[in-house]
């Protein structure tokens, strides 16, 4: 094999990378729309159910601002230390990247132990999804969105291996860069939901 | 013991019922038989390494649409079940099925036909036509692909399963709400509905995204999306119709499955529940779903004539707006489905007014195919015969659905044998004969020979007086006030004669699908004498004929440069596509992986524990499949390089093959 043709190759694989990671985070991309159809749906039937309390207690009865409050501030402040996670993952400093991972996966992991106490209360008190529509409502949008970021958390632990396994090969950077869509996008969510759920529920 | 199987019993087995334990002992005598002989010949390697675990788009196509022609087959035996019951079931004789069998037959037929046959069918022909109308050499995500299919299989043996083990649903095929709770129907038979349609749907959704990247980000050189052919502008439509809805499927089922398994009241009666917003989600899902059917048909229709008439398409632009359009418009008509919920005058114009303008683009669809043909030089094969035929009854199928669109008729129609007879006139009229079309065009691409045309056109005339017969007497009875799923009737009602010539119908009908299957065996048995070594069989126009048939796996060796609607026509007139002389180039695929199949089974299993509550199973089979996400994550060796020398070798080989001939 001449110089040349081994320098074509590379080129070939090179492009190969660059193209896969353009349909990859393509498709993600599409794949974060669909599933935001599904959060559309839930928050639909939430705003059209949450009336129909049956006579129990309406969100107002329930809803605890300043614990939510810590909640929303541990989401929010992951997403950003996802952020500096991908600015280390394109500095190519790979104990960096992992620090920074760690760092987020402890307040997604913070955040979902708060949720599941908030749901562990109000199941306790006697007011779990089955009390009335809008508990199954409330519990059904909220649930999806805790049960996503649980699967953000164990995909985060994943990518922790594999950085640490693989280094940051065009691979594990591909895959990085859809879990920062997807915890971006989660946080987006949560953002809808403080504001529909939890804000105009005590108003 | 009791325990360890959930709610799963002897009982399950309807040894007392002699229509289910006849239908599963075939189904069960059948499968048994593939077993054998594929055992016999000693095929399951050849099977598992060519074909369960390939990631080649060609052949997932094709796994796709055999699945679709058997579950063809049983979801017409429920149909001719329901026509024969509905012949005899007047008066005193209450016919041979009882209440409770019948409504499961009608809810299989409409949940098999639309997710297990129809779906398959399209899905199938876009997984052997986009690529090669691109000019890709695959999908852009192959082993999503495998898994796609493979999740879609296990609805299908779901489905298949509840015939001897348990029961389906009885709730008709959109399983209202609160029909469909606990309260209601209590047993397994909408739990097997619930995992089949959610499993199967979450590959749908997967299928659309990896299509819609497809489409998008890998065709040719040149090819801009004004000169994409046209089926795959209406697959992108479809696909983007599947992105949007699909999802709107899993959340309803979801919430009605957290309804019925813990106790949650989105749709209850009870607890400040709401029905109609179960039935409000289904339909955002189900309007659209009927044009994912139709779309991609619209675009066979569109290859066929051309191809047949020998000319351009006519208004080629305006096919693509038109596409476009019904695809917004799809979204903003769910409510035409259930007029009579009582949303108020102004909400039901709305709807009626947005359905009645749906017509517009679809008319401009059909003009555009007659003035396709118009001064044509037309060779009237059996896919231009159900062309053809497609155009008078989708015409009229179109008609009644705008008379169904106007309020105030459909407060007369709603829930009658009238809705059934027109949206059968335009799905079989539609998506069937769309997919007949489809599959004799594109069958030498896929298999290398020609399909038997004079079955087909037996078949064609078959389906086509059937059809007639067996549904214009529903749109009398529906007049007449004959409601939808009845399983007995009174004989004062005057029904009775008006049910046995629709009887007489279905019995033309089954002679049509008789045809079809003599069709296939007898172009498979003279596959030789039918064999296509030209890769042009038609005289075609777009990319996918100007490769081998069937194409090499790579699909193309060296990748067409486009810059016309019609590329291989004009190669054929003298604008080159493919450089001459080009020296072949190492060309990169992705290996076959288990990984779909794997998931596949741990699916079906948990699907299968969930039914029965089964958890011990739920909790394994989940953490298989968690196992085999993981180790597909892990595994670096998932694609290689095929060298410049093997691309030479193949296409050696086919050029021989081409000489031969």
């Amino acid at each position: 094999m001449t110089a040349q043709s081994i320098n074509h190759h590379s080129d070939h694989h090179h492009d190969h990378d660059a193209e896969a990671r353009s349909k990859v985070l393509f498709g993600f991309w599409i794949y974060i729309m669909s599933d935001l159809i599904i959060f559309s749906c839930l928050f639909a039937s939430y705003v059209v159910l949450h009336t129909h309390t049956f006579g129990g207690p309406a969100g107002k009865d329930l809803f605890d601002l300043n614990y939510v409050m810590i909640e929303t501030f541990l989401l929010l402040t992951s997403s950003f230390t996802y952020g500096l996670a991908m600015l280390a993952e394109q500095k190519d400093k790979k104990s960096q990247v992992l620090g920074w991972l760690f760092v987020t996966f402890l307040l997604g992991a913070g955040f979902i132990g708060m949720e599941i106490n908030e749901f562990h209360h109000l199941i306790t008190e006697g007011y779990g999804p089955s009390h009335s529509a809008f508990l199954s409502a409330f519990f059904g949008l909220v649930g999806t969105h805790g049960l996503h970021v649980t699967c953000g958390l164990i995909w985060m632990v994943m990518m922790m291996i594999q950085v640490a396994r693989f280094g940051l090969t065009p691979m594990v950077s591909r895959k990085l860069a859809c879990l920062s869509l997807f915890w971006h996008f989660l946080d987006i969510v949560w953002i809808f939901v403080f504001t529909v759920v939890y804000l105009m529920g005590v108003m | 013991m009791i325990d360890f199987l959930g709610r799963l019993n002897w009982d399950a087995i309807p040894i007392h019922e002699p229509p289910a334990i006849i239908a599963g002992g075939g189904m069960v005598g059948g499968a048994l038989l593939a077993v054998l002989l594929v055992t016999y010949f000693k095929k399951w390697g050849y099977l598992w390494r060519e074909w369960f675990t390939s990631v080649d788009h060609k052949k997932i196509g094709v796994m796709y649409i055999i699945v679709a022609i058997i579950m063809l087959l049983r979801g017409f035996a429920d149909a001719a079940l329901m026509r024969t019951q509905q012949a005899i079931s007047v008066g005193s004789n209450y016919g041979f099925l009882p209440p409770d069998h019948y409504d499961q037959i009608f809810t299989a037929h409409g949940v098999i036909m639309i997710f297990f046959v129809a779906m398959p069918l399209v899905i199938g022909l876009m997984n052997i036509v986009v690529p090669l109308q691109i000019g890709a050499r695959d999908v852009a995500f192959p082993y999503l692909n495998s898994l796609s299919f493979w999740l879609f299989m296990i609805g299908v043996v779901l489905v298949m399963l509840s015939l001897i083990v348990g029961s389906f649903a009885q709730t008709g095929w959109v399983a209202y709400a609160p029909l469909s709770e606990n309260q209601f129907s209590p047993g397994v038979g909408m739990d097997y509905y619930i995992w089949s349609l959610q499993i199967s749907g979450i590959g749908t959704t997967i299928s659309g995204i990896n299509f819609f990247v497809t489409i998008l980000k890998m065709r040719c050189p040149g090819m801009t999306l004004m000169k994409m052919p046209v089926f795959t502008w209406t697959a992108l439509c479809s696909n983007i119709l599947i992105i949007i809805s699909f999802p709107m499927l899993t959340a309803a089922i979801a919430m009605l499955t957290l309804d019925r398994y813990l106790d949650f009241h989105f749709f209850t009666n009870e607890f400040g529940g709401d029905p109609m917003l179960y039935v409000n989600l289904i339909w955002a899902w189900g309007h659209p779903e009927v044009y994912i059917l139709v779309l991609p048909v619209f675009g066979v229709f569109s290859e066929v004539t051309s191809t047949f008439s020998r000319k351009t398409l006519f208004g080629y632009a305006t096919m693509v707006y038109a596409t476009a359009a019904i695809t917004i418009l799809s979204f903003i008509v769910w409510l035409h489905h259930f007029f009579t919920m009582g949303a108020g005058a102004n909400v039901n114009a709305f709807f009626g007014i947005a359905t009645t303008i749906i017509a517009i683009p679809t008319g401009v669809k059909i003009f555009n195919w007659l003035f396709t043909m118009y001064r044509g030089r037309i060779t009237f094969t059996a896919p231009m015969y159900f062309t053809i035929g497609f155009i008078i009854t989708f015409s009229v199928g179109g008609m009644t659905g705008v008379l169904l669109a106007v309020p105030g008729a459909d407060f007369v129609l709603h829930n009658s044998l009238f809705v059934i007879a027109h949206f059968h006139n335009v799905i079989i009229g539609g998506v069937v004969f769309g997919v007949m079309a489809g599959l004799t065009f594109w069958c030498p691409k896929a298999f290398g020979f020609k399909m038997n045309e004079k079955f087909g056109k037996l078949s064609f005339w078959f389906w086509l007086v059937g059809f007639y017969i067996a549904f214009m007497p529903l749109y009398v009875l529906g007049f007449m006030g004959a409601t939808r799923r009845l399983s007995h009737y009174d004989a004062s009602t005057g029904w009775h004669p008006l049910f046995v010539i629709a009887f007489i119908g279905m019995l033309i009908i089954a002679v049509g699908i008789g045809f079809q299957v003599l069709q296939i065996v007898v172009s498979v048995w003279k596959a030789k004498e039918n064999q296509d070594y030209t890769g042009d069989p038609w005289d075609g126009r777009t990319l996918e004929w100007s490769t081998m048939s069937p194409p090499p796996f790579y699909n193309f060796a060296h990748v067409p440069h486009v810059d016309s609607l019609e590329p291989w026509w004009d190669h054929k007139h003298g604008k080159k596509i493919f450089p001459e002389n080009k020296p072949y180039e190492a060309i990169h695929m992705p290996k076959n992986t288990g990984i779909g199949v794997l998931i596949g089974l741990f699916g079906f299993f948990l699907g299968f524990g969930l039914i029965w509550y089964i958890w011990w199973l739920v909790i394994a089979s989940g953490i298989g499949i968690f196992a085999c996400i993981v180790a597909r994550s892990f595994d670096q060796d998932i694609d290689y390089w095929v060298s410049a020398e093997e691309v030479e070798r193949v296409e050696k080989e086919l050029s021989l093959r081409r000489e031969k001939a």
